[in-house]
Order: C-alpha cells, then structure tokens, then sequence
C-alpha cells in the first residue's frame, strides 16, 4: 500500500522538475573568434528543443548546413528553425568576425528550447564552419564557457582555391574583406571528399606561394588549432 | 559528515567559552598586555607545468601571483613583458612586472614529456590571482599559461588541474625562417621590440615547418603540435 501511494507521488515530482527544467531564460551569449587568421562569415545563434538539431557528426549534412558551410548563408537555416519554434539571433556581429574579436547579443528563450546551437562558416575554407550542437543550457544562473571545434561539413572537395559560395560551386568564396588575404593561382589541393559526412575538420593546407602552389591559402596565418572559438553563456536569475 | 560538523562546533563554543573566561580574569584593574598582533599566514602553492608535446621545449615557467587582472587576453594587444617571455623564453620580466606580489621561475627548459613542480608563496593574502606562462622555444613567440586564476577558494592541500592550448602572442611572425626562433632547432633570436603580427593575442594556428610546405621553415614534422600541449597542476600546500 505504501508502495503504491509513494509511485505517483515520484512520478508528480519528476514532472514538477522537467518542466523547472524546460522553463524560459534570459541569456547573454558571447561568440569570440580565438583563431590567428580565419574570418567567421555570419553567425546562427539558436535555442531549441533537444530534439532537433542542426548537424550530426557522421551524418550528411542538410541543404541548408551546406548553404551555410559552403557560402556563410544562414537564411535557410534560420526558416528551418523558425519553422520548429526556436529562438533565434542571425548574424549579431553584422557581417564578417574578425580572428580575436567577440560579439555579444542576448536572448530570451521559450518554454521547452532548453539545448543552444551555434554554427558559422570559416573563410578561407571550402566548407569548415564552427559547430556547437545542443549544448543543454543549464538552468542555474550563473556565467558557462564553452570551446569550439572546426567541423567540415563534407559537401565540397577542400581544393582551398578561389571559387564560389553557392552549394555545389566549387573553391573558397572571396568577400571583399578577404580578397587581398586570399592567394591566386593554386592548382587545388584536392578535388576529392573522402567523408561525405560532417566530420573534424582536418584543417587547411595552405603555401606560401600567393601566385601560385597547390593552395591560394597562406599557411602560416590562415591555418589553426581546436578550439576556434569561446562560447559563453550567461544565465539571468 | 554530520558527527564531525558537530563535534567541530562544539570544540567551537568550548573555545569561546574559555576566552570570555580569561577576559573576564584580565578585568581587574591591572593594565592589559599588549594586543599580539595575529601571526602571520603563509600561502603557498605548488605549480607543477608538465610537457605535453613532442618536440617544443618549455622555456623556464614564470609564476606570478597578483591582485584580480589578467597579464594577457585574447583580442588585446601583447605586454612589453609577454612578449619578452613569448619570443626569447625570458621570463624575468614577467614575473617582474607591476602589481606582482610574489613570483616564482622554473629552474630551466622542461623537456617533451617531463614536468617541473616550481613553489611560489605569499604571506596574509589569502585572495590571489595566479598567472603562469612558458615559451615552446621552437616557434617564433607561442607560449602557453593562465592568466588571472582566481586560487581563493584552493584548501590546504586541495589541487587543480587543467590542460592549457598554446597561444600566439602576436608580436612576431611566424615565419619559422633561420634565425628568428631561439630554440634547439634554430638557435637564432629570441626578443626583438619589432611587432611584424597581428599585434593581436591569439590561439596558435600551430607550425607549418618545411616538411609541410611552409620553404623557408627550419622547423620539421618533429616540431609540430596540438591542443593541449602543457599540463598544470596547482596544489595548496600550506
């Protein structure tokens, strides 16, 4: 008898701290960019269900990751969490982040998008783009930091020469900021992709040659190590 | 747990008890004696810096204790000091620098895989800040350390340990070309007050060397390296 009167009573407290747990916050979210010499190209911050997420080591990407991996566009991305009721900042550095800087935004989250992604594209690279995926925002207040790794996104050959930004185009798109950043005349390292699925990214090659070699990359400052970016978050009481 | 929190807040209140007891003997007309000032209280920490790579010596560890301020951040600029310590491996600078309270320097390179265990003490400041940095000396200026660890809440005897990745400090370019690396695999220059990089505190993007495109390197593949390539401990030990 007792048994059966403390079962729901169990189970009515589980729920009470679920739902605790899935409740609405305020977070200041900073993306800083720890890398020597790599620009990220427009930023996705968003907070959703644990249930869904942007990308998957060692799946294939979705069109819409590789619209952002290969061109820095997050439009699609951003209708696609729109349409499962996240809560979304696109692009809070307005455009390109620098190596070494940081932009900071806030954001209020729903009742239920309790796990936090971030992705942004890596230029120069062919389809590197920084990923966090699901971190579970934690309910207790107070300030979290997060590192970063580089992923590829496994849709396009790292070649590392100019090229385009739409899905499918091959080579590095070239904004203004890069163009005099970006060597010309490589040969292309490779125009291969052994893992069609987001995978670490290996890293860029790179020469020291700008005119010509196998990469338009420079490799002693267009290359980096994991992490390659801080991620904190500050939880409101 | 709960019998010795009650035992330790009994021994508390027999310990009041006793003082009130000998105020109130000294309140009897004589002249009190002279308050003793309270003893002092050392702080000592145990700074154990292990090498994690393969083939980048750790120029001798710099250990600095101070107020709540970090010595370096990425994003801003390199100190005159930093740059020191992250170009020729010197650290006295560094450990010299304003606002330091008690410094410590290891006793010489560590070498891939080896660890130096360096101890830095300060007397009544319970509330330090630590900063730790070394050079990898086979690099132009990448060193790798904390900033501004907060060591307050460490116990007597209590430890913590982190991996720390390497940085770049910004000031020198790292062309890895003959002469501009002090380290065994060059012997060239360390310190030079030209800033011909980003002048911009960074994580490192790592060493190219010859054997990976880079012409002019007089690194090799042995002097390549990862995140993490240095392993911290401190522990408080007094």
């Amino acid at each position: 008898m007792k048994l059966k009167q403390l079962t729901p009573l169990m189970v009515a407290t589980g729920l009470t701290a679920m739902s605790g747990f899935a409740q609405a916050a305020e977070l200041e979210v900073t993306v800083q960019n720890l890398t020597r010499g790599i620009y990220f190209t427009p930023i996705l911050i968003t907070a959703h269900s644990p249930d869904q997420q942007l990308f998957n080591v060692g799946e294939a990407a979705s069109t819409e990751l590789q619209a952002m991996a290969e061109g820095g566009d997050i439009s699609g991305l951003e209708t696609a969490v729109d349409a499962v009721s996240a809560d979304t900042v696109a692009n809070p550095a307005g455009g390109l982040l620098m190596p070494t800087a940081a932009t900071t935004t806030t954001l209020s989250t729903m009742d239920g998008n309790t796990a936090l992604s971030i992705v942004a594209m890596m230029l120069p690279t062919n389809d590197g783009f920084i990923g966090l995926n699901s971190w579970m925002i934690p309910e207790e207040p107070g300030t979290y930091t997060v590192y970063i790794n580089a992923y590829d996104a496994g849709t396009e050959a790292n070649d590392e020469i100019r090229g385009g930004g739409a899905p499918g185009a091959p080579g590095l798109p070239v904004p203004p900021p890069l163009e005099d950043l970006v060597g010309t005349g490589g040969s292309g390292v490779t125009s291969e992709i052994t893992n069609a699925t987001v995978h670490i990214h290996p890293g860029n090659l790179g020469d020291n040659d700008t005119e010509a070699g196998m990469s338009d990359i420079a490799n002693t400052v267009q290359r980096w190590l994991n992490p390659v970016a801080m991620v904190t978050v500050t939880v409101s009481e | 747990m709960v019998i010795q929190k009650r035992f330790g807040l009994s021994l508390l209140v027999l310990s009041c008890l006793g003082l009130s007891a000998c105020d109130f003997n000294d309140n009897d007309g004589a002249p009190a004696p002279a308050p003793t000032p309270p003893a002092d209280v050392s702080y000592s920490y145990e700074v154990t810096v292990q090498n994690l790579t393969q083939g980048q010596p750790l120029s001798p560890v710099g250990v600095a204790l101070h107020g709540d301020a970090v010595m370096w951040e990425v994003g801003m600029s390199a100190s005159a000091a930093l740059e020191v310590l992250a170009e020729g491996g010197d650290n006295s600078d560094f450990t010299a620098a304003e606002g330091v309270m008690a410094s410590a320097s290891g006793a010489g390179p560590i070498a891939p895989g080896s660890s130096e265990t360096i101890t830095v003490t300060v007397v009544n400041e319970p509330d330090m800040f630590i900063s730790v940095a070394t050079m990898l000396v086979n690099t132009n200026d990448a060193f790798a350390g904390i900033t501004g660890h907060a060591l307050g809440e460490l116990e007597v005897n209590q430890s913590m340990t982190m991996v720390l990745p390497v940085l770049d400090a910004g000031t020198e370019a790292n062309s890895e070309v003959a002469g501009t690396i002090p380290g065994p695999a060059d012997g060239g220059e360390g310190y030079n007050a030209d800033r011909d990089d980003a002048d911009l505190v960074s994580f490192h993007p790592g060493v190219v060397s010859g054997e990976d495109g880079l012409t002019m390197s007089v690194l090799t593949a042995a002097h390549r390296f990862d995140n993490p390539a240095v392993k911290l401990t401190i522990t408080r030990v007094e």
